[in-house]
């Protein structure tokens, strides 16, 4: 591996140099490819985990549970998306539990109790959850006030206000035939549907890099071959194609799933394709530098915060539609704790600069997979406590321990 | 450029038109006077290097020349017309790019997103990574600068290359005048010598060179005419390739024989 170091060091734009540039970027797939995949680690956990629950108790594997699994994974991953951008940019955001409870306390007290429309009780409660992040940026951009204290401060007043709206009964039902519940519930891609969206998926991947190719080897630049360009895209259709036909024997893919992959999808391009998102990375590798390079350091700072609290309600809005109720339990702890383990499992570095909005989706299927396949077993909340625990420990460690090996290997 | 044994105006830099030019530039950090009286020009194709000792104003007179720092008194001349650098961006807009001393690089990103951080190119409102990767590898290659990739995370790079990727950026654009503070502090034997090859290919682009250095070896070694600043004042202008090290050393000291008094401006 030719990754580093002075003595595989070669000039530029020599003929030798032609072997390693990034997939990422369009350059061949094999030649570094360690360095991308970083979510390999959580890939192998994840295939782990399938198959020891598999072992112990056969009904893990089945259309049924992993349908399930989706449809939990997506309320945790659409906050945890939000708590990926805030590590991102090196800082964390504590209260994205609290913000989504009371995110979700929101919309159902203005829909069932106030009678608001529905849709404006979720848009509602989506941008009061957008300003408080908006307050976090300014607090921390203007005052200076650590973001671990600010969104501690955050999680203790959201919890308050969530407890304060649903008042003296603490606990709303959504009526079963309000489109949210409809949504969160019993609202799945039509099998068509899916089918067209993967291919189209597929299709937009592999014109993507023809086109890339295409207009690197126009720029004299290394491209990848076309058989990788053929095979990488024959994986990722496989890779649709087969949860997509098994969740399909089931009750197929849920719309908050479909909803969810979404935001990711366009995370991601934003995160790689455009200044914003390179901006985020800068800021969070190394913000002194980032200013001097003349990016708005504080803007940045202010955007991620306030898209993380937005999803976090938007994740309070959705977990609303799932359960058809609102109470204090809403978006507790447990969602707090979950949805950042879930953003580190991932693959995101708690050291900022570092990571993936794919990470989000990982994450949760990770941490949801445990709790499935401990229910399964008949264990409580306690065993699935200590084994998340044990797994965000260990999913930190090897953050910490790659960081440290990236520094060694820089001096 | 000042009076006295000013050598290299005989080369014949003094019959062009110096890119910039500070004359009589004063600056002072509340009572200390950090710059005080200080004329300096730098031509095109033409490293002049600023030498002297810890607080003699070098890094100040960086910061004048590349807009960080606007002084007291005096003029800041370029192409001939006075002109106002009130920040780092209105220098670059003249053609003045400064690499920092700590190189402001982000570990995280890889060679290219650090060279066009915060200048990205864009197509459609998209970055365009290919030209981006194209124009680095050209910036890279010109200054024979030797990196494993230029995908490759800054965090891999050693501290020579990581100046060679801080100079690709200040180089984005091409400027004119290229301002560099100790290039070459913290790096070993091998890395100061790459770096400053570097320095010398960017000299033979035809852009001039302001280096800041305490490093006398490295300033004998590219430099074309030496400043000796002492106390904030200007103390001789030298041609580096007739001036020896102890008559340098004697101008940044102020004490010792054969002292050739030639910016002391009474």
């Amino acid at each position: 591996m030719t990754l580093t170091g002075e003595r595989s060091a070669q000039p530029v734009g020599a003929r030798s140099m032609r072997q390693s540039p990034s997939w990422r970027h369009g350059g061949p797939a094999w030649g570094r490819w360690t360095h991308d995949v970083t979510s390999l680690p959580v890939l192998v956990g994840l295939l782990v985990l399938a198959l020891v629950f598999q072992a112990l108790n056969p009904n893990f594997l089945t259309a049924d549970n992993l349908v399930n699994l989706t449809l939990q994974s997506a309320v945790t991953g659409v906050v945890t998306l939000g708590v990926v951008l805030v590590l991102l940019v090196g800082q964390i955001d504590l209260s994205v539990g609290a913000v989504s409870g009371l995110s979700a306390a929101v919309v159902a007290v203005g829909f069932v109790q106030q009678g608001w429309p529905l849709a404006v009780s979720v848009i509602a409660a989506v941008v009061l959850g957008a300003v408080v992040g908006a307050i976090y940026g300014w607090l921390y951009t203007r005052l200076g006030v650590p973001s671990f204290v600010i969104t501690l401060a955050g999680l203790l007043v959201s919890l308050g206000l969530q407890i304060q709206v649903l008042g003296a009964t603490g606990s709303v039902n959504l009526p079963y035939e309000s489109w949210l519940v409809r949504f969160g519930q019993r609202t799945f891609l039509h099998p068509g549907v899916a089918y067209a969206a993967v291919a189209a998926v597929v299709l937009a991947y592999a014109a993507s890099r023809v086109v890339e190719r295409v207009r690197r080897s126009r720029a004299e630049l290394p491209t990848a071959s076309w058989g990788v360009i053929a095979g990488r895209s024959g994986l990722l259709a496989v890779l649709l194609l087969v949860p997509t036909w098994y969740l399909n024997t089931n009750r197929g893919i849920g719309a908050s799933v479909a909803l969810f992959l979404g935001l990711v999808a366009v995370t991601d391009f934003l995160l790689r394709r455009t200044r914003w998102g390179r901006s985020v990375r800068a800021v969070g590798s190394n913000p002194v530098s980032a200013r001097k390079a003349g990016l708005p350091v504080a803007r940045v700072y202010v955007t991620a915060f306030t898209a993380c609290t937005a999803l976090a309600a938007l994740g309070g809005v959705l977990s609303v539609g799932r359960l058809a109720a609102a109470n204090q339990g809403t978006g507790g702890s447990d969602l707090n704790l979950t949805a950042i383990a879930a953003a580190v499992i991932g693959g995101t570095s708690l050291f900022g600069g570092r990571g993936s909005a794919w990470s989000a989706v990982l994450g949760a299927l990770v941490i949801h997979s445990i709790a499935s396949g401990l229910t399964l077993l008949n264990l409580d909340a306690s065993a699935r406590y200590v084994v998340t625990g044990v797994v965000l420990g260990l999913a930190v460690t090897i953050d910490a321990v790659s960081r440290r090996g990236r520094v060694l290997v820089g001096t | 450029m000042s009076t006295g044994t000013v050598a290299g105006a005989e080369k014949g830099t003094a019959r062009r038109a110096p890119l910039v030019a500070l004359r009589g530039v004063t600056h002072s950090f509340g009572a200390v006077r950090a710059l005080v009286d200080v004329d300096l020009d730098v031509h095109a194709r033409e490293v002049v290097a600023v030498v002297g000792d810890n607080g003699a104003g070098k890094s100040t007179l960086a910061a004048v020349v590349a807009g960080a720092l606007v002084p007291d008194a005096g003029e800041v001349v370029v192409d001939g017309d006075e002109v106002a650098l009130t920040s780092p961006a209105e220098a670059r807009r003249l053609g003045i790019a400064m690499a920092f001393q700590d190189l402001a690089l982000c570990d995280d990103l890889d060679i290219v997103e650090n060279i066009f951080l915060g200048q990205e190119l864009r197509r459609g409102g998209v970055l365009d990574e290919v030209a981006m990767e194209s124009e680095a590898e050209r910036l890279l290659a010109s200054l024979a600068a030797r990196v494993p990739s230029v995908r490759a995370p800054v965090a891999a790079l050693s501290g020579g290359q990581r100046q060679a990727v801080a100079i690709a950026r200040s180089l984005l654009g091409d400027p004119r005048v290229l301002v560099l503070d100790e290039p070459t502090a913290a790096l070993g034997v091998t890395q100061t010598a790459e770096v400053l090859n570097i320095v010398e290919r960017v000299r033979d682009q035809g852009h001039g060179v302001l280096l800041v250095s305490h490093s006398m070896t490295d300033v004998q070694a590219v430099a074309d005419r030496i400043v000796v600043l002492r106390r904030g004042r200007l103390n001789g202008v030298f041609d580096a390739s007739r001036t020896g090290y102890e008559d340098i050393i004697a101008a940044i000291t102020g004490v010792g024989p054969g002292l050739r008094r030639g910016g002391e401006r009474s």
